[in-house]
């Protein structure tokens, strides 16, 4: 048994050796386009009118560089790490949480930025963000980001709108006199520990903690503490957007941390439903077109990338995914259907309010010695589970 | 001349002697045709099924976070942890309720198709109980969201009822209740029974078609009340069946993992717990050890129904 326990490890050893690319040399031409482009993606991110006519932003692309795009949808983070490490695609929209672990894991290629003409249109302030940019290489372009806003019943909170998560966080009467108990949801994913941290970071100052995604075993304990005291006026944690959507409309839910993308589309739906960023602040996610270290279809790779800066991708996009454009202008010079009242709403202002999301790693640059995000996993596992 | 006559027929092609070959040796045959199969099974299935619970051997570097290929047993010993305890146990008791009350509502369902439903009544038994397995298995689980929301269709028939003071007494009752049924384990439990009822009540009918009424009948005429014949010699006869049709609605609570997710708590059960770990945290290890866990208990479970002669009938 044991020399058949070996073997195994022996051969699942050689074979995630052998799918390990050779460090991929940056490109410093582009040629004529492969005629096809393969991309992950979070659902609804890249659209070819099929889904509503009016958002397209394959289509003229395809017609100009005759690189046919194919799409792959990821519905998490790690869905998207493991499809790119099984390879096969070109491009990725990666978030903060999984953009390092890929760049760690040599999946992904530094991008020459001087053949992306539009680069210089991006936002100054994503240009060489951390989860993209690491030591001194681009590991791709911007693409659209967005805050996790407080989302609320305006029956509920009448005029009063809530200015800080404790309505989430702390039991409490809501303005209509009931209590919050059974009536607010939370985040169904580790990375929700980052938003109590990030509420404790104003609460409970004394705890020290600089970054909300690295916290010492004392600022986690802490932060884990205020989720069971949540766990216990929580009766549902969100999973699915659209479940969540279906739970402010059937299960009188009150509040919840959410995205702008729930907001408006209960908002289209005519459902009492507003949102904000409290006083706190929020934690929030911001994606970045990677290319695959191996992809093999690099020319259109950079054709599209240059078409998502260029094009009315930008500005189509964030209306319909509720979600802000990497390219500022693209909120008013008309190039699609968004405009500044639009991007206001959906937080462009709020950027320096935002923490963006991270994967937690043992290895922190704020104190040394932090939490790691496997413990995240499981220690949430058990917090909603009562523990 | 004679010497000609006598020579064998000269060899033919390449095919003629080989169905030469296959003919004398049945045996050979025999291997050709189930090497294939026995391929498939030991290599894609029972092959990738111990690549997985070798992974469980390892365990995670608690700094790196990497995983440290080296054979040890500390991930076994995370399984003993409370919040995973917790899991094991939230998943057997809720796959054991499952499978107890889908055999109570299950046999009536099956001994009526079995015994008067006849014709275009015995077709429409079929179909109503094969019907539910045609639509999509999500379609079902979502219509079940709403069915069971704070604001659907059992609040509004409990309010028509003037009954809305019996549903919020039950919903108070601590771990059963909550703050409506679908984010209940009451709602969790009621999804999981429509959705896997059919695997039980089939079985079940199978068990009692094979039953025969005669045996019934010397029962009733030897001085048995209906009570007793149907725990001496219908409930005997008819266990394989149940037993059989338990082993589906058993192992397949014990593995689902979209149900909870939909409909319930947000308390994770163990098919949950090993998408979790294996996707989310890239803890492969743990997420064996739990892949383990249904394994083992499924095993105990078969052992017990084999006694039971379930497979008898096979």
């Amino acid at each position: 048994m044991k020399s058949f326990l070996n073997s195994c490890t022996a051969l699942s050893l050689a074979a995630s050796v052998s799918v390990l690319p050779a460090s991929a040399e940056m490109m410093t031409s582009i040629g004529e386009g492969e005629g096809e482009l393969n991309i992950v993606a979070w659902p609804g991110y890249i659209e070819r009118g099929e889904t509503a006519a009016e958002f397209d932003w394959v289509t003229r692309f395809e017609e100009k560089t005759g690189c046919k795009v194919n799409v792959k949808s990821a519905n998490t983070s790690d869905e998207m790490v493991a499809l790119m490490n099984e390879g096969g695609f070109d491009l990725v929209t990666a978030s903060g949480d999984a953009s390092l672990r890929m760049i760690a894991g040599k999946r992904v290629q530094p991008i020459n930025i001087s053949l992306i003409p539009s680069w210089d249109t991006i936002d100054d302030r994503l240009k060489e963000a951390p989860w993209h940019y690491v030591d001194g290489a681009h590991y791709g372009v911007p693409y659209m980001w967005g805050p996790n806003v407080l989302m609320y019943n305006t029956e509920v909170f009448g005029d009063d709108a809530p200015t800080s998560w404790n309505v989430v966080f702390e039991p409490m009467n809501l303005p209509d006199g009931e209590p919050n108990e059974g009536r607010v949801q939370a985040y169904d994913g580790p990375i929700h520990i980052a938003d109590a941290a990030l509420y404790l970071m104003t609460h409970q100052p004394e705890l020290g903690i600089e970054s909300p995604y690295e916290l010492n075993q004392e600022q986690y304990d802490a932060a884990l503490d205020l989720l069971r005291q949540q766990r216990k006026l929580v009766s549902r944690y969100w999973h699915d957007a659209f479940i969540q959507i279906d739970d402010f409309k059937n299960e009188g839910m009150a509040a919840s941390g959410s995205w702008p993308f729930q907001v408006n589309l209960l908002q289209a739906d005519g459902a009492p439903i507003a949102s904000v960023i409290p006083e706190e602040g929020a934690t929030g996610w911001a994606d970045t077109t990677m290319m695959h270290a191996d992809a093999a279809n690099p020319n259109c790779s950079y054709m599209w990338m240059e078409h998502t800066l260029s094009s009315n991708l930008m500005s189509d996009l964030s209306v319909w995914f509720g979600a802000n454009p990497a390219v500022p202008a693209a909120c008013t010079d008309g190039r699609g259907m968004q405009t500044a009242e639009g991007c206001t709403k959906n937080g462009f202002d709020d950027f320096d309010r935002i923490s963006f999301w991270q994967t937690p790693v043992s290895s922190c640059e704020s104190q040394g010695e932090c939490v790691p995000y496997y413990r995240w996993v499981s220690d949430y596992i058990g917090v909603i589970g009562g523990r | 001349m004679a010497e000609t006559a006598a020579r064998p027929p000269a060899p033919r092609g390449l095919s003629d002697r080989l169905s030469d070959l296959l003919w004398s040796r049945q045996g050979l045959l025999v291997l050709l045709l189930i090497l294939p199969p026995a391929l498939w099974l030991g290599i894609i299935y029972l092959g990738a099924l111990f690549a997985l619970l070798a992974q469980s051997f390892f365990a995670i570097d608690p700094f790196s976070g990497l995983i440290k290929y080296e054979f040890t047993l500390r991930t076994y010993g995370e399984l003993f942890r409370a919040a995973n305890l917790d899991i094991i146990l939230r998943t057997v008791l809720m796959a054991g309720s499952v499978t107890l009350a889908a055999a109570l509502i299950g046999f009536p369902v099956a001994y009526y198709a079995a015994r008067y439903a006849r014709g275009k009544w015995k077709a429409l038994f079929y179909l109503g109980v094969m019907l539910p397995l045609w639509s999509s298995y999500l379609v079902k689980v979502y219509s079940w969201k709403l069915i069971l929301a704070k604001e659907g269709i059992l609040s509004w028939l409990f309010e028509t009822l003037h009954l809305t003071w019996l549903l919020d007494a039950y919903l108070s009752l601590p771990v059963v209740g909550g703050n409506s049924l679908s984010v209940s384990w009451t709602g969790t439990f009621l999804v999981f029974l429509y959705v896997w009822l059919p695997f039980m009540i089939l079985p079940t009918q199978a068990a009692l078609e094979r039953v025969p009424p005669s045996m019934l009948e010397a029962s009733g005429d030897l001085g048995a009340r209906p009570g007793q014949t149907f725990r001496h010699v219908l409930l005997p006869l008819a266990l394989p069946g149940i037993v059989a049709g338990s082993i589906f609605t058993f192992s397949l609570t014990l593995g689902d993992y979209i149900i909870p997710q939909i409909v319930g708590t947000s308390a994770r059960m163990i098919g949950q717990a090993v998408y979790q770990f294996q996707g989310t945290a890239g803890n492969i290890p743990l997420a064996a050890a739990f892949a383990v866990v249904p394994i083992l208990i499924m095993g105990v479970y078969l052992y017990i129904a084999k006694r039971m002669g379930a497979f008898d009938a096979l």
